[in-house]
């Protein structure tokens, strides 16, 4: 460890404020001075982290790069294909469905999973008792296993007359509604459902944001005759700025993901109105005919496009960013 | 700078090398010799088979009481009990992962794509020593052979489809439970008569998971149709033809015009399996070989259980066939592969075959009140079926009266086997029309036949 020390105390450290980093001097070469500056020790230390990541993120990744030219059932020897796997997928005609949908579930979750959990958590931060509780509250969703709310929720949907949300809908009124069992209600189902079980950690984050804007920001605005909706407009969205945009590219890509819902709601049903990109994957890969070589084809266009979106995102918004 | 780049290499070396290894560790096995075989019989071998998921405790003692049977007779085998049920969606990541028992249970649907594939194990040579090797059904025994007729899985159990259907809601819905519907007119009066007098689905249809394409097919089959067709060269999806549509129009009638199939559209085998027992479902096309699942694993009523024949109406209507392979792990070693043949042998095909085998099959469900002596159609001739039948004769216990309208039936009716290619495709392509005509009261039947087979067709084509 002490090797580490004197050797990040050997290097150079650029000036905080500085944005251009000095041009360095080349160092001397070889695995001897490699080693002089704790090569050896830094490696042995990381290695546990480099052995976890290359066996369960980085070898799959390769393998799915390798499997994706391939057509290969993981049983038989596998035979080069060349490109074949992306121009099936690509010519596939559910793909333009998997992504409409895809789209659908990332702008609805957008609309309702994006503002609602900062509402709560810029109420919860105005509350000045049992603040606790309220998060321990809003948090419990997250708390739930995935699969276990899902299927929850899967009978509170129930079409019947008699199911949990029809009967509550009947008190005013209302219903039957048919929540999964209707192409244009199961979406918005799926999302109202993913909603309720994410938000509680977004709540947090902004939550624990919310502590690190200075109350003296607020009192100058109060000074300056600022109601609440000043406030929030004018002190905490700029101040949590960073925060929501993390929070927002996380959302897109998580969305962009999104399978747990569409599979074990209604299997991508009815009538594929809740088929997602990922579940396609799945169903290339699982749904019987066991194409793997589908599978990863569209999962790296999938990652590649995702990966795009997101450069695209930071490009288009560092100017606003503060991070 | 050669400090940022080694770590950097030698995570990829580590990569390939990975990546290296796994690949060696894919590769098949190659088939077991006669001679091989015959020196394996005594070597020590743990056999890991498969059991049905959810069986009650005395299914599952029953089921105990034979595997101890089996070591006592080949005391050099270890018999570990697997829980796995097919499951179409799960399938084919349990095989590729490997997770799957040693010995396991496939529907015909599947035999001949993991044969062409080799994903199972060759175990031709083993089966053709099999003193009945030669005596299974024709039809049935295609289900598992290769191309060169070779036996890689084996039958163990047939049927046709057939209509299950609730007594006790016939008889509420003042519906005659010892005559049921014999043709298609009759169940959608019987279905509307059980929703309106009932408030229960008179008619429950599965749609998902590859079950969707399955009933419609035997629909289809049943008013004359065929899901595929061989033009001497190449198979042919035959889904846009008349039949097809006649099949989806008394769906789309059943559902808009009677409301009689209830409020679930997304049933798959087990979810409806589950509502019927529950007595939620007046009527259900399935496999007729349910009952045992039906009893041990969705607690229904014997008393309120029947069965009946699918009303075959139109040129070359045919039930549906279908069945169940015994297949062995592609990855077993030879001895595994022998044991596992001789497993498949005492447990699946004894009481099939033997008088021992079929008493002590049945005594040991017997005793567990377990069901015994449902109908099923002969894995090899009616004879043989009949014969086993009359061996446990004392032993059964399922209300037979109650299986007359489809014994009485099923042997006489013409059977066809499913599609032969990419078939659990061409079901899954076939869901979500099923889905969209039953929660679309305008779906377009022609487009969504026609868009099908040109999906079916270009998956037959991929191969």
């Amino acid at each position: 460890m002490a090797d580490v020390v004197v050797t990040s105390l050997e290097r150079p450290v650029p000036p905080a404020t500085s944005q251009a980093a000095p041009a360095r001097a080349p160092r001397p070469g070889g695995l001897a001075a490699w080693a002089r500056r704790g090569g050896p020790s830094t490696l042995l230390i990381a290695l546990p982290m480099i052995l976890c990541f290359g066996l369960f993120s980085w070898f799959p990744i390769a393998r799915a790069v390798v499997m994706s030219v391939q057509y290969t059932n993981l049983v038989a020897a596998p035979e080069f294909v060349g490109l074949e796997n992306f121009t099936y997928v690509l010519s596939d005609p559910l793909l333009p469905v998997a992504v409409r949908n895809t789209l659908y579930f990332a702008v609805l979750a957008l609309l309702f999973g994006y503002p609602v959990p900062l509402l709560a958590a810029v109420a919860m931060s105005e509350v000045r008792r049992a603040r606790g509780l309220f998060a321990a509250l809003a948090y419990l969703p997250v708390v739930v296993p995935p699969v276990v709310a899902v299927l929850l929720w899967k009978t509170f949907y129930s079409g019947a007359d008699t199911g949990v949300f029809n009967t509550i809908a009947g008190w005013v009124g209302a219903g039957p509604f048919p929540w999964l069992q209707d192409p244009d209600w199961a979406m918005p189902s799926l999302v109202l459902e993913a909603t309720w079980a994410a938000a509680g950690g977004t709540v947090i984050i902004y939550l624990a944001a919310l502590t690190g804007v200075p109350p003296e920001l607020y009192d100058a605005a109060e000074v300056d005759g600022a109601g609440i909706w000043r406030k929030i407009w004018h002190v905490t969205l700029p101040q949590l700025r960073p925060v929501l945009f993390i929070t927002l590219i996380l959302q897109i890509i998580g969305t962009s993901q999104v399978f747990t819902e569409p599979y074990l709601f209604t299997g991508g049903g009815p009538a594929n109105s809740t088929t997602t990109i990922l579940l396609m994957i799945y169903n290339y890969a699982f749904g019987g005919r066991g194409d793997y070589g589908a599978a990863t084809a569209l999962s790296l266009l999938l990652a590649v496009v995702l990966a795009i979106l997101s450069a695209i995102y930071f490009r288009t918004t560092k100017r606003w960013s503060t991070t | 700078m050669k400090s940022r780049t080694t770590a950097p290499l030698a995570v990829l070396a580590l990569t390939a090398g990975l990546t290296a290894g796994l690949t060696a560790c894919s590769a098949g096995e190659e088939p077991l010799s006669l001679a091989e075989a015959d020196a394996l019989d005594e070597q020590e071998v743990t056999l890991t088979v498969a059991i049905d998921e959810g069986l009650a405790d005395e299914a599952v003692a029953a089921f105990e009481t034979r595997a101890a049977e089996f070591t006592e007779e080949h005391p050099n085998i270890t018999v570990e009990a697997q829980e796995y049920t097919w499951t179409g969606t799960t399938f084919a990541a349990d095989l590729a992962g490997g997770t799957l028992p040693t010995v396991f249970t496939v529907p015909f649907t599947d035999g001949r794509g993991l044969i062409e594939r080799e994903q199972i194990a060759d175990i031709s040579a083993l089966t053709a020593e099999l003193p009945y090797a030669d005596q299974f059904n024709e039809t049935v025994a295609q289900a598992g052979q290769a191309a060169d007729g070779s036996q890689w899985a084996i039958p163990v159990a047939a049927y046709g489809q057939g209509i299950h259907y609730n007594r006790a809601l016939f008889a509420e819905a003042g519906l005659d439970p010892d005559d049921p519907p014999a043709t298609w007119d009759e169940v959608r009066e019987a279905a509307a008569a059980i929703s309106e007098k009932t408030g229960e689905t008179g008619f429950g249809m599965m749609t998902s998971s590859n079950t969707g394409g399955w009933i419609l097919t035997s629909l289809a089959y049943a008013m004359g149709g065929r899901g595929e067709t061989n033009d001497g060269k190449q198979d042919i999806a035959t889904i846009d033809t008349p039949e097809y549509h006649d099949a989806l129009s008394y769906l789309h009638d059943l559902r808009w015009e009677d409301d009689s199939m209830g409020d679930e559209f997304l049933y798959d085998w087990g979810t409806s399996h589950a509502d019927f027992g529950a007595g939620k479902i007046g009527m259900l096309i399935s496999g007729g070989g349910d009952y045992g699942n039906l009893i041990t694993q969705n607690a229904m009523n014997p008393d309120d259980y029947g069965v009946t024949v699918l009303p075959l109406e139109g040129d070359d209507a045919a039930a549906l066939g279908g069945g169940t392979l015994a297949a062995v792990d592609a990855k077993a070693s030879p001895a595994e592969q022998a044991a596992a043949v001789q497993w498949i042998d005492f447990y699946y095909l004894g009481k099939l075959t033997t008088q021992a085998g079929a008493v002590a099959d049945a005594e040991a469900a017997a005793a567990q009140d377990q069901p015994v002596g449902a109908p099923v159609l002969p894995v090899f001739d009616k004879a043989t079926y009949d014969q086993t039948q009359e061996w446990i004769a004392d032993l059964i216990n399922v209300p037979l009266e109650q299986f007359a309208p489809y014994s009485d039936g099923i042997y006489d009716q013409p059977l066809a086997p499913e599609p032969p290619s990419a078939t659990q495709d061409l079901y899954a392509t076939l869901d979500p029309v099923v889905q969209a005509v039953l929660t679309d009261e305008d779906a377009d039947i022609d487009a969504l036949l026609a868009d099908a087979e040109q999906q079916v067709q270009t998956l037959i084509d991929r191969g």
